[in-house]
């Protein structure tokens, strides 16, 4: 309780000085627009569904590209970790091809695939492909050799040993890997959709730059942001408390 | 190297506890369990060598021509020192660990890979923390494909069998150390096999527990006809338990005695005629203990 105040406060105060700097029109309102005229245009958005269905579009997106990078990135990973000279060769090039923004496939994309829905999900892919593969690799790795051996012992095998066993038995150690995975695909797929103009929230943003309508551009940032957080606090969150309680990792709250 | 001195002198209790005095009766001993040494061997080891890559290029023999016979129904305990190879030589026969040399027949069947007729019991338990008690003693079960409303009885008549009924639903963390040896016994007795390999399974328990636990294991192994293969540190439960116990040397590990235990059951881990057994096992147990510690200082002082 004494945690949210501390929030309550601090937010009031930010919008309070917001409103102030609005109020005294230190900078004109198409430069600074005020806290209510954000409030309006979400208003506003959410009203003419057009919000609504930006975000719709980009969560398909989303769920379709992530989804993706999980599967291809579990193989990957799996077998990066399964080989030894797969490990020292592929996992360098991983590491080596992260330093890479994921937007800079784009281009890439647009000449494969042309101006498609399959141009934008590429760049989602790759942009979280190589974290979840990472954290597949690491995962595999970190987890206790025990566990497989105890699954083999009593009669796993193939895919169920790693459906039941391994899969479960390294989630805690891939859990933040496909944390960051989603917040890298989320990144990849807004700065996507603001270049490669189709629906979504990124159009959108870049809408109310073409409208010179900076209520809008303010308001779209909040939703990208408020998006990210909600998936990232209550669904990743909620699946790595779940997971440190069964596993005993941290004490039940 | 594949001479195994099998002496058997015989526990029975008329007899002095004294080796040197023992008139050597070489298989005058009525067996256990009827089934002569030319019948069939529910489990053999022939000929079984494991070398370990230890760091950098230097090699570690831990098991050095294992030749055993267990008979179907047998109640085999194995002591030895600390690191002489006892949990290797489990693993190997629930075939986790591919031998160097030799072969694991169970029926006169080479061994290639673990099978659900042999379940081991590791040392370190190895009790998934994803799943619930009930869902550990279910695992085996659930991958032999037995049908659900059947694991979920076997389930309850194990976890009743080891006293963990009211802990079904809780998860491994919240188990002390006894509690979870009890699932991981729950969990290989109830994936039925005919093979259980057990390693040093009692040892994180209470004595009234363990006393407990010794009973119901006789029992169970009483009337399924189960074959055991018990690794243990203890001699005295090795005796109080087994129909022969093997004593390990240390690296490599070899067997150095084998002794039949001729004492009636039910037996009690006071009883003195158990005491008199386990002490003659332990002073040649104590001379491979002495080897160990001497191996370890030696190579204290060479790393210096
Ligand atoms: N994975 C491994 N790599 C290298 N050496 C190993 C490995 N596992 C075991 N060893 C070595 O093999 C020897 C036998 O080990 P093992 O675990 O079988 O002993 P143990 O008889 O079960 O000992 P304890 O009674 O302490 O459990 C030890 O000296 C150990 O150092
Ligand atoms: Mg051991």
């Amino acid at each position: 309780m004494k945690k949210f105040m501390r929030h309550a406060i601090f937010y009031s105060v930010l919008i309070g000085i917001w409103a102030l700097l609005a109020k005294l029109k230190v900078w004109p309102p198409y430069v600074f627009p005020s806290p209510q005229g954000v409030v309006e245009s979400l208003a506003a958005g959410f009203a003419d569904h057009s919000f609504w269905i930006a975000i719709g579009v980009s969560m398909k997106r989303m769920l379709l590209g992530y989804s993706l990078s999980v599967l291809l990135g579990m193989v990957l990973g799996l077998g990066v970790a399964s080989n030894k000279f797969l490990e020292e060769t592929m996992g360098g090039l991983l590491v080596s091809l992260q330093s890479l923004p994921s937007i800079c496939w784009l281009p890439l994309a647009v000449l494969w695939f042309g101006l498609t829905e399959k141009a934008i999900l590429f760049v989602v892919v790759m942009g979280s492909l190589l974290s979840v593969t990472i954290a597949m690799e690491t995962g595999r790795q970190q987890m206790p050799k025990i566990y497989g051996m105890a699954g083999r012992n009593l009669g796993a095998r193939g895919f169920r040993l790693f459906w039941h066993v391994l899969l479960p038995a390294s989630l805690p150690y891939i859990i933040s890997g496909l944390k960051q995975g989603w917040a890298f695909a989320w990144r990849s797929l807004i700065s996507g959709e603001m270049i490669f103009v189709s629906l979504g929230l990124g159009q959108l943003l870049m809408m109310g730059r073409d409208l010179n309508d900076m209520s809008q551009v303010i308001a779209v940032m909040i939703l990208i942001i408020a998006i990210g957080y909600i998936v990232d606090g209550l669904v990743f969150r909620t699946i790595e408390r779940r997971l440190q309680q069964k596993w005993g990792l941290a004490p039940a709250t | 190297m594949t001479t195994n001195p099998i002496s058997q002198p015989g526990f029975s209790e008329h007899r002095s506890p004294v080796r040197g005095s023992v008139t050597p009766h070489k298989s005058g001993l009525v067996p256990v369990r009827s089934n002569g040494n030319n019948g069939t061997a529910k489990l053999t080891l022939k000929n079984l060598s494991l070398t370990y890559k230890a760091n950098g290029s230097s090699r570690l023999l831990a098991l050095d021509g294992i030749d055993l016979k267990v008979k179907p129904g047998e109640f085999l305990c194995i002591v030895g020192p600390s690191g002489c190879g006892k949990s290797t030589l489990l693993h190997v026969i629930a075939g986790l660990q591919q031998p160097t040399a030799g072969h694991v027949l169970v029926d006169d069947n080479l061994m290639d890979g673990p099978g659900t007729d042999r379940i081991l019991i590791f040392q370190e338990l190895g009790l998934f923390p994803w799943l619930t008690v009930s869902e550990n003693v279910e695992f085996g079960m659930k991958m032999k494909g037995i049908a659900r409303a059947e694991r979920q009885e076997k389930v309850q008549y194990y976890l009743r069998l080891v006293h963990l009924a009211q802990f079904k639903d809780s998860y491994i963390h919240q188990l002390s150390g006894g509690m979870r040896q009890r699932v991981a016994l729950a969990r290989a007795l109830a994936t039925e096999p005919d093979v259980l390999l057990m390693d040093e399974p009692f040892a994180a328990l209470d004595a009234q527990t363990r006393d407990l636990l010794h009973d119901e294991l006789e029992r169970i192994w009483a009337e399924t006809g189960r074959t055991i293969v018990f690794v243990t540190h203890n001699v005295r439960e090795a005796v109080r338990l087994g129909d022969r116990v093997a004593l390990f040397t240390f690296r490599p590990g070899r067997i150095k005695r084998e002794y039949k235990v001729d004492l009636p059951r039910p037996r009690h881990l006071e009883d003195v005629t158990v005491a008199k057994s386990a002490r003659e096992i332990l002073d040649d147990l104590r001379e491979e203990i002495n080897k160990s510690l001497e191996a370890e200082y030696a190579g204290e002082v060479l790393k210096r």
